[in-house]
């Protein structure tokens, strides 16, 4: 026993002694609440990324270790004393995350912006946080859902489509890609004849299609779920003769949509976030090799992330948050030599030797404005009995 | 010409959609009125019970679908439907003996039972989901439309289409056979005319010689019997969910009050009024406004009263107010 304290504190000592070297990250992700099946997998990429450096040798500035704290997706309380925790406690350096947009926004403000710590959201959406105060320390490798508002309106331009009407699921996913696609298609000059919301799980929604019918429009644009009332809507606006073609946002493109109903709505339309991105095959490999799903919604982001933080402080030759975050968008856009996963040892390699990169990853990252990804999309249409790509955005 | 464009119109989209649902919710608005008429109590379990017979008959239409029996263009399930029925009568029979008979020996109170029918509620609300699962399921099979919106405007050469799918008329017509058959054995046969006269006065039937039990246990047959062509002919015509058959309990009820508690001919006509009130209150006008006004008239907004997302607080406020100025409901039922 004595013996064990005796390791125990040596062993303390020595993590201790070692801190000047170590370089901690904090890696805060709703490892319980509603995305839980999803984090574990987000996390092992953050960590592959930070292994891979690791091995490289090639990160002057010491040794980067990772801590895992819980934000609880939707509990923003409990976010905030993680992260409080992380950063005065374990001294984080940076923090891959959070997940969920809400406790992202909460995170940022209580305790990012106070203690000056850079923050790389992999999955937080919302657009509301492209108009945070951030003090230029929050990134994201997740676009905004603005960013699909443009992309539809540009589909719908490109078709000319003149007028649209739009349902939308009644929940801010439904409510704030509505909105964002009115804005983006009213200022390329269209009109959007009707917004309204639909119900999710009814099973009539003749008098929603009635009402859009009567307001006219050449297409309707569906912002729902497949299996929901996004699938209801389409399925009684045949049936009712008041529209043909539908443009399908990410939530509706799935292969229950084509089994229901393929037949009838031939030639209709939609997006899903995806680039034409050699990267995201070799991640995929990688994430094999290291054990885990690397096809798992955001694991390709979280990857990213953790690499984006880690190739600025390089960058900057600075583990200081204010040094280094003027940095990480250098490091994410060109000019520079592209960057895949894998190659994060070649990477530190050009900087170190004075070259710039582009960080290009896992997900295509290219940060725009406020420091968001830019967002590709895959643009599908409904041929045959598949959603086929026409081209990327 | 513009005249039957706006007719079509509306024909499309209010009231061929407003009657074949309006029909389904008087198959079940019936069943209501019917338990409240005789055993007295608000059944709750109505919806419920509706879920489990159209489980029964979907779990049957599949395996016949499976043997390759096939009766296109109508749906197999129509051949699964007796079934149902039995399965239906089954479930209500066994609540009936198990719980509602304790409730009258002793004279409880209605709201005791409308308690004792909550509870049943929850229980076959779970067996329905251990069973079938709360997910959509798809049993219609056949042909869908008898004709499109496309075929009838090449047919016709208005700009406007009306639709009509097989479900839709295959409600209509199942609707008004079995309403015709019920008021029929109401009013001109021995049971039936038993049955009403226990519901207008217990103890006088009673020394009259009446079999109370055997009025109540073909009250439960005759329920089955409606909540399950009911809920089966939602079904074909919508889709199949426990969670939305739980649901329909409300408009449900609102059109049996609405008729008056007790009346059926009263539970038929509440029902076509919540169904084209929830419809017709919602939908917007503009275009129907366009085909009949001049020019000049032509309303520039969408004409719509109630935006869609209060579709389902139609049917509350016309409850609220029946209760407020008509408690015994528009044909005079039993007050509550």
């Amino acid at each position: 026993m004595k013996k064990l304290l005796l390791t125990t504190a040596l062993v303390g000592f020595a993590a201790g002694a070692a801190q000047a070297d170590d370089v901690p990250l904090g890696i805060i992700l709703g490892f319980t609440g509603p995305l839980e099946s999803i984090t574990p997998a987000m996390a092992q990429a953050a960590e592959m990324a930070i292994a891979e450096v690791n091995e490289s040798g090639n990160f002057s500035l010491g040794t980067v270790t990772s801590v895992r704290g819980d934000d609880g997706c939707i509990d923003s309380g409990m976010a905030v004393a993680t992260a409080e925790r992380l950063v005065t406690s374990d001294r984080v350096l940076g923090i891959v995350g959070a997940d969920c947009s809400g406790v992202t926004g909460a995170i940022l403000q209580n305790v990012a912006r106070p203690n000056g710590v850079v923050m790389v959201s992999p999955s937080a959406t919302s657009p509301a946080l492209s108009t945070a105060e951030d003090d230029g320390l929050f990134f994201r490798t997740a676009p905004s859902d603005a960013r699909q508002g443009q992309v539809v309106s540009d589909i719908l331009v490109d078709r000319g489509v003149e007028s649209i009407a739009i349902s939308y699921t009644n929940n801010d996913y439904g409510a704030g890609l509505a909105d964002s696609i009115q804005a983006a298609f009213t200022a390329a000059g269209g009109t959007v004849t009707m917004v309204a919301s639909h119900e999710d799980g009814k099973a009539d929604y003749s008098a929603e299609v009635g009402a859009l019918a009567a307001a006219g429009g050449d297409v309707l644009v569906v912002a729902g779920y497949v299996d929901q009332g996004g699938r209801g809507i389409i399925r009684s606006a045949l049936d009712l003769g008041a529209f043909d073609t539908f443009e399908l946002v990410d939530g509706m493109i799935g292969d229950s949509l084509l089994e229901a109903m393929g037949d009838e709505i031939q030639g209709s339309y939609g997006q899903l976030p995806g680039a034409d991105n050699p990267g995201t095959e070799t991640f995929q490999g990688l994430a094999e090799a290291a054990g885990f799903d690397g096809t798992s919604a955001f694991a390709p982001e979280s990857y990213d992330a953790a690499a984006l933080i880690m190739l600025a402080m390089a960058a900057a030759g600075s583990t200081a948050s204010a040094d280094y975050k003027d940095h990480v968008m250098d490091v994410a856009n060109a000019p520079g030599e592209p960057i895949y996963p894998g190659e994060l040892g070649r990477a530190l390699e050009i900087i170190a030797a004075g070259g710039d990169v582009d960080y290009v990853g896992a997900s295509a990252v290219e940060l725009i404005g406020p420091g968001e990804s830019a967002g590709n999309y895959r643009e599908l249409e409904i041929r045959g009995d598949a959603f086929e790509t026409v081209r990327f955005r | 010409m513009d005249f039957l464009n706006a007719l079509v119109l509306l024909g499309n989209f209010v009231l061929i959609p407003a009657i074949s649902y309006g029909s389904q919710l008087a198959l079940g608005a019936l069943g209501i009125t019917l338990i409240y008429g005789i055993l007295r109590f608000s059944h709750f379990a109505h919806g419920d019970v509706m879920a489990f017979g159209t489980m029964a008959v979907i779990l049957v239409t599949w395996w016949l679908q499976g043997m390759g029996v096939s009766i296109d263009p109508l749906p197999t399930a129509l051949l699964a439907l007796p079934v149902g029925i039995a399965v239906a009568a089954g479930l209500l029979l066994g609540t009936d003996r198990t719980i509602y008979r304790f409730y009258r020996k002793v004279k409880a109170p209605p709201i005791v039972v409308v308690m004792a029918s909550l509870g049943v509620m929850f229980v076959v609300n779970g067996l329905v989901r251990f069973i079938i699962g709360p997910d959509d399921q798809n049993f219609a099979d056949g042909a869908r439309f008898l004709f499109t919106v496309r075929d009838f405007k090449e047919a016709t050469g208005l700009d406007e289409g009306l639709g009509l799918r097989w479900s839709q008329l295959i409600t209509i017509v199942v609707t008004l056979a079995v309403m015709s058959g019920l008021f029929w054995f109401l009013n001109r046969t021995r049971t039936g005319k038993s049955m009403r006269a226990f519901s207008d006065n217990e103890d006088l039937a009673l020394l009259s010689g009446i079999n109370p039990e055997r009025v109540v246990a073909v009250t439960w047959l005759i329920v089955a019997v409606l909540v399950t062509v009911a809920g089966t002919l939602y079904g074909l015509d919508k889709s199949f969910k426990p969670f939305t058959y739980f649901q329909l309990l409300l408009p449900m009820f609102a059109a049996a009050i609405l008729g008056g508690m007790g009346n059926p001919l009263g539970a038929v006509a509440g029902a076509y009024i919540i169904a084209l009130s929830e419809v017709g209150v919602t939908y917007a006008f503009r275009k129907f406004f366009q085909y009949l006004l001049p020019e000049s008239m032509e309303p520039s907004g969408l004409m719509q009263l109630l935006s869609t997302d209060y579709k389902f607080a139609v049917s509350f406020v016309l409850l609220v107010f029946v209760l407020l100025f008509r408690p015994t409901g528009l044909f005079k039922g039993q007050s509550i």
